[in-house]
């Protein structure tokens, strides 16, 4: 029997390719007949459009056209879709692709240059002159909720979208709680920020009217659909290929982008091949960003830390528009109840317009900030009882399953933590972090006059929602696999992963298979790549497409052999019966014999063909219900979300003095069901983990008032470095999901959910006063020193007991 | 970010650099190692219509190591300066604050002198060179002078060079006996502009101090010098609190920093504080360093 | 207020034909005076494997070697690079089948994800266990502290410089020595290099 793949620590099949330059992404397919597009954008936050002169431009050699919004065809000048409806929306607005009578944040495209190539293309789009009225700017969450102005003038309120949802009795429960706590939080702006921004090139064919797309896009299904309709074309007239992708982490699933219609509309009406490609600076200013959120709790509580009651209200800053609805708020709402066991938990939320750039999820999508006002409340409710934080916790855990929450999913479906292991997960975190020991070592730094502190956060993840994904197996007459699935890649090693379950199940060495993803002409039914859910679905999608081909291919041998199919099995590429290998047929075989040829293109279809073999003549050559060739499509759709889960624990040391803040130690329990390949698994986590950390300490949208984005480049958003980012030290616990053949959850977006708590959790252990805004950089911290020095923010109730040091005194004498 | 279009001119030699000069003057931007230009000329915050490529002169690219200085060229880079023995050895200084410079990568092809003549405050090397009383050696078609540190700089990203002027290197003075120096910053990432630096010189006889010079990064509009000289002469090295509380003293007095985005001005007066504090006691307790290859004059 | 453009009008602005030397190869390309060596490399030689991140220095996804040093090469132009010896990541090692010792490494301590950073991580690394053949896990992180990595944390990176440089001094296997290092070997992608403004590849 051949090694069984699933489980293993397979390297990956797509590096050898990747290290060696020979990568492909959408940038590189260019020609030098390729022409490039470059975008006038908007330098101001809100204003209306009064003039746009583009003489100056179309004046430059090189240029061979400037559209703004009146030279989009039909439906393309029409507003972009709103790709998730919700009943929360009242008030759902989308922008143009190119922008009709006003702008609504700084980077909205308002003209698109079409040029020989981009240098001369920027030259052009410098030269466009624009004629605005100045509006008020609404920026940041405050300013929008008081809606002194608006940002579209028919939604006075700036408010997009409003839920309340309640489960139980939230009043009656909160008046009988001994304890009720109050909490104010707050948390910023990040960004995906992949290496590579978005991209797309459009090839016209004007003889077949029809289009290939490049994009770099998560979904290029949605994709192609949203181009069509925008371009008014037949469906299948036109394909959308997702090359190499230069990671996505959220922010390529929004679509159409504005840019991706006005490429594929300029390269039709050219009649030439047009490339776009994101710079940073545009990165930056007209993509998307997610995360900023004004949060209240409430939390009821009993002695033991108990939770009666959770009322929670928050307001989300959805930026200008929101194409991609209300997904990250309706994931806060519904992932707040964490590993937690609340039977009265009620959720108030309000998605607000502002003068910034739109908001569409970002790894977590809206998940970071619901563990975000658990974890901290939880941390609260420890302080107020002066109890364990991790005690506290445990009092609450989930411990049977299935769980349900009574909220409704994203997917349109109830909630059910499906399976899991949250006391089990918090005794291996607390092993792997030493938190018995750790007061210990928090007196032993304190004698070196060092500040440190310790904190945990707990999380779950819906994960792996539908609606479905699909696999398309053939084996070719050489033998090779060829599977396909629709949804695109983006780095997280599907190439590999989904062959090693094709391997297993076609019993064939894994060097033979070979994937391909995010291609339309192949798997034109396909979702796309976002909430962790790539591994779940066409992980399952492929098992049962290759469970089906298999039982294909045994058919056929089983005839062939006059054997029982149930008799036979695959190994090492060859049908046997089992326990006599002396009666085989290599599945290169199956696949000649699965087609009857006529004509013969090579040695092994001369087999195939109408003297190639002996021939039953009492049957047709193919047989009713066959279909030719060795190949078989599946999907998988799945009743529901499955719940991955996961622990971490950090050690942070914070300069008495300067207030920089070091991670010591990360920590990291994960609970992603049945690991395909565990060396994936683990570098999903380390990736998610250092955008948890850069969210906590590093990363944030700095916007003025006026809505100018100030620190729109890599040196001034800080996006960590390898210096910045601590050795994360990872365990695993395996719960394997009821919900699908594999057991599997998913696992792409763990690592980052939990980061702002856990680092929050810490820092406030080591300086004994609440941490409620993050992110949070050493001159923040200072300042919240000064104010606590001063009397102006509180102390815990039960900080940790710091003996007080010789450093501390010597200090004190240096400073006199 | 493409550049808009210029022309680019590489100079042959420091002559034919000077002629580009007059003949192009304010519309031309000299190009040494481009690590703080090309980024510029990318986001068009710059259009010059003529680039002056320095990067290859001869000329321009020797370090020298006399009895009173360090003397690099206008083609030197970071990355050769900070791994020149000999210069580390005459001047510590150098390659203490050089390795808080950006990335090597970055180092590997910026100049110091271009870092200088670019006249950052947010940047060491300015920092460095009025540490050290250093001069530039500036010269046009219609002559050559050298201008004091203290005079160079004019004002944030503003040197007092003519346009038809190219610096041809710079000297970074050499220390008395019996001095220890270091540098120190605080930064976001490692290798980013800092919030705050110092850069200090202590020099002392024996166990009694005789010299205290102290500059600073970020928190300054200029490479401003803080010479404690005159206050400290006389302290104990010993006396670490004496001598702490004077230069926190002095220190608060000098700096005027700014907030942004990234500090608040108050945060980055106090970590300049506390930095130049821990520096001065790191340095009264270190041994001098040890005499190099060749006597400092003075 | 638009539409299609006649080509003609402003005066042109300088090109010259530039000659690089760019692993082991030399190319003659005919550029404009502003072209970034990154694109000159990219779009005009065909070497595609030198990733653009930020153009303005910082993610070090463009680092390529300039004389064995690793620099950015968006912040280079083509027409500076002329006379020096360029090496991309396809120089180090273009051959799937036969890795270089870095590349190798990084695919055994599954140092990438999507991979786009990684031809910038590669050729620096490359040049840094040179310098220093048996680095502490410390100096491994120190060395890579000028590249963004956005997916992978950083870890399995700072394993794969220590496990090249533990290949690198275990010296070169018989067949990979053979197959690459060398830096000879000619892009696949070389004949783009007839394009538009007129260059050719020798």
């Amino acid at each position: 029997m051949t090694t069984r793949m699933f489980g293993q620590k397979i390297a990956r099949k797509e590096d050898p390719r990747l290290v060696t330059g020979n990568g492909s992404y959408v940038d590189d397919l260019s020609s030098p007949h390729t022409l490039a597009a470059a975008f006038v954008r908007s330098p101001h936050a809100h204003a209306k459009i009064l003039d746009i002169d583009v003489s100056g431009a179309l004046d430059i050699d090189g240029v061979y056209a400037v559209w703004t919004h009146e030279d989009l065809p039909g439906a393309a000048g029409e507003r972009l879709p709103m790709l998730l409806p919700h009943p929360s929306l009242l008030a759902p607005k989308t922008g143009y692709a190119l922008a009709k009578d006003d702008v609504n944040h700084v980077g909205e495209p308002i003209a698109m240059v079409i040029a020989a190539n981009r240098y001369i293309a920027e030259d052009a789009a410098s030269a466009v002159h624009v004629d605005y009225e100045y509006l008020p700017a609404v920026v940041g969450v405050a300013t929008s909720r008081e809606a002194e102005h608006a940002v579209h003038a028919d939604v006075a309120d700036n408010i997009a979208a409003h839920s309340i949802d309640e489960v139980g009795a939230v009043d009656e429960a909160m008046a009988g709680a001994p304890h009720v706590l109050e909490i104010d939080l707050d948390i910023e702006r990040s960004a995906c920020m992949p290496m590579e921004g978005k991209g797309v090139l459009a090839r016209w064919d004007r003889h077949e009217e029809s289009m290939i797309v490049y994009s770099s896009t998560q979904t290029s299904t949605g994709l192609r659909a949203a181009l069509a309709a925008k371009l008014e074309m037949p469906l299948t007239k036109m394909e959308v290929i997702t090359p190499d992708v230069g990671g996505g982490f959220g922010v390529k699933i929004n679509h159409p982008w504005p840019e991706e219609v006005c490429v594929a509309a300029a390269a039709r009406a050219l009649d030439r091949e047009i490339a776009w490609t994101e710079d940073r600076r545009e990165h930056f200013v007209s993509s998307a960003h997610e995360r900023q959120q004004l949060q209240q709790v409430r939390i009821g509580f009993d002695d033991e830390g108990k939770i009666h009651a959770l009322d929670v209200k928050f307001w989300h800053d959805n930026g200008a528009y929101l194409p991609y609805g209300v997904i990250p708020p309706l994931n806060t709402a519904t992932h707040v109840l964490g590993p937690y066991v609340i039977r009265n938990y009620r959720c108030e939320w309000w998605s607000l317009y502002t003068n910034t750039v739109i908001v569409t999820p970002y790894r977590g999508a809206g998940r970071p900030q619901g563990v975000y006002m658990m974890e901290r409340a939880m941390d609260a409710v420890a302080d107020a009882l002066g109890r364990d934080r991790t005690e506290v916790r445990e009092t609450n855990f989930v411990r049977e399953f299935p769980h349900p929450i009574g909220l409704v999913l994203q997917d349109g479906r109830e909630g059910i933590y499906d399976s899991g292991d949250f006391p089990a997960s918090m005794t291996k975190l607390k092993e792997l972090i030493g938190w018995d020991d750790f007061a210990a070592y928090r007196a032993q730094a304190a004698a070196e006059g060092r500040r440190v502190g310790i904190g945990v956060a707990c999380y779950v993840e819906g994960t792996g929602a539908g609606p479905y994904e699909g696999g398309h197996i053939e084996v070719e007459t050489s033998g090779r696999v060829n599977v396909w699935t629709g949804l695109t890649t983006q780095g997280q090693a599907h190439a590999t992963v989904f062959a090693q379950i094709v391997a297993d199940e076609l019993g064939v060495p894994i060097d033979r298979v070979n994937v391909v993803t995010g291609d339309t002409r192949k798997t034109p039914y396909s979702v796309g790549t976002w909430g962790s859910r790539g591994a779940v679905m066409s992980g399952n999608a492929v098992h049962l497409t290759a469970k089906k081909l298999k039982q294909k291919a045994l058919t056929i041998a089983g005839r062939s052999l006059e054997v029982d199919p149930a008799d036979l099995e695959i190994v090492d590429g060859i049908v046997q019966v089992k326990g006599d290998p002396s009666a085989s047929i290599p599945l290169e075989v199956i696949s000649v014999m699965s087609n009857p040829l006529r004509y013969a293109f090579d040695d092994a279809a001369k087999a195939a063909t109408q003297f190639g073999m002996p021939s039953d003549e009492s049957k047709p050559p193919m047989l009713p219900g066959d279909s030719p060739g060795l190949e078989e499509r599946d999907f998988f759709s799945p009743q529901r979300t499955t719940f991955a889960s996961g622990m971490h624990a950090a050690i942070v040391e914070t300069d008495p003095e300067t207030a920089d803040i070091t991670v010591l130690r990360y920590c990291v329990v994960h609970d992603c069901g049945k690991m395909i390949n565990p060396l994936v698994v683990e570098g999903q986590v380390l990736g998610g983990v250092a955008q948890g950390i850069a969210g906590a300490l590093y990363e944030k949208m700095a916007y003025d008032e006026t809505g100018q984005l100030l620190n729109a480049s890599f040196m001034d958003f800080l996006m960590p470095f390898a210096t910045e980012i601590p050795h994360v030290e990872t365990d695993h616990l395996e719960t394997p999901s009821p919900l699908n053949p594999l057991g599997i959850k998913g696992a792409g977006e763990a690592g980052t959910i939990p980061g702002a708590s856990v680092i929050a959790s810490a820092i406030e252990d080591a300086e004994g006063f609440p941490i409620t805004r993050m992110p949070i950089s050493p001159s923040e911290l200072w300042e919240l020193r000064e104010k606590h020095a001063a009397g102006h923010w509180p102390s815990l109730q039960h900080p940790a007991r710091v003996p007080e040091t010789d450093d501390a005194r010597a200090e004190e004498k240096v400073t006199r | 970010m493409k550049p808009a279009a210029f022309a680019y001119n590489r100079a042959a030699s420091v002559d034919h650099c000077l002629e580009l000069l007059t003949q192009h003057g304010a519309e031309a931007k000299l190009l040494a190692g481009g690590q703080s230009l090309i980024p510029v000329l990318n986001m068009r915050l710059a259009a010059p219509a003529h680039l002056i490529d320095i990067s290859r002169l001869s000329e321009l690219s020797s370090i020298e190591i006399t009895d009173s200085c360090v003397r690099v060229g206008a083609a030197v880079t970071h990355a050769e300066l900070e791994t020149d023995d000999s210069a580390h050895a005459a001047l510590p200084i150098l390659r203490q604050a050089l390795v808080n410079v950006a990335h090597p990568a970055i180092r590997n092809r910026g100049t110091t002198v271009g870092s200088i003549a670019h006249a950052d405050p947010n940047g060491e090397m300015p920092a460095i060179l009025a540490l050290t009383g250093g001069t530039a050696h500036a010269v046009s078609s219609s002559g050559s002078r050298q201008i004091d540190a203290a005079e160079l700089f004019i004002g944030p990203l503003e040197t007092c060079l003519e346009t038809d002027e190219l610096i041809t290197h710079v000297d970074f003075n050499r220390f008395p006996p019996g001095t220890r120096t270091g540098f120190t910053e605080l930064a976001r990432r490692s290798g980013d502009y800092a919030l705050a630096g110092v850069a200090m010189a202590l020099t002392a006889e024996e166990s009694t101090i005789t010299g205290l010079r102290l500059s600073f990064v970020s928190v300054t509009d200029l490479p401003e010098v803080l010479d404690m000289s005159e206050r400290v002469t006389g302290m104990e090295l010993k006396a670490t609190t004496d001598l702490c509380a004077a230069v926190t003293e002095a220190v608060e007095a000098t700096i005027d920093p700014a907030g942004d985005i990234h500090a608040t001005a108050d945060y980055r007066r106090h970590i300049t504080k506390v930095m130049a504090r821990r520096l001065a006691v790191e340095l009264s307790c270190r041994p001098p360093q040890p005499p190099s290859v060749g006597q400092p004059g003075r | 207020m638009s539409s299609l453009a006649h080509a003609e009008g402003t005066e042109p602005e300088p090109h010259r034909t530039v000659r690089l030397m760019v692993n082991g190869t030399a190319h003659e390309i005919s550029v404009a005076d502003r072209r970034l060596l990154s694109d000159a490399l990219r779009h005009d030689i065909g070497l595609t494997g030198t990733h653009v991140g930020c153009e303005h220095g910082v993610c070090g996804a463009c680092t390529i070697q300039v004389d064995g040093k690793p620099m950015r090469s968006c912040l280079m132009l083509a027409v500076a690079a002329e006379g020096s010896d360029l090496r991309t990541v396809e120089g180090i090692g273009n051959d799937p089948e036969h890795p270089s010792d870095v590349q190798q490494a990084f695919i055994d301590c599954h140092g990438l994800q999507c991979g786009f950073c990684t031809p910038g991580f590669i050729t620096t690394i490359d040049a840094f266990i040179d310098e220093n053949p048996d680095p502490t896990p410390e100096e491994a992180r120190e060395a890579i502290s000028g590249n963004l990595c956005r997916c992978t944390g950083y870890q399995n990176i700072v394993a794969s410089v220590l496990r090249a440089a533990e290949l690198r001094r275990a010296g070169p296997a018989p067949e990979a020595a053979a197959a690459s290092g060398t830096g000879d070997r000619a892009p696949g992608t070389g004949d783009r290099t007839s394009g538009a403004d007129g260059g050719r590849q020798r």
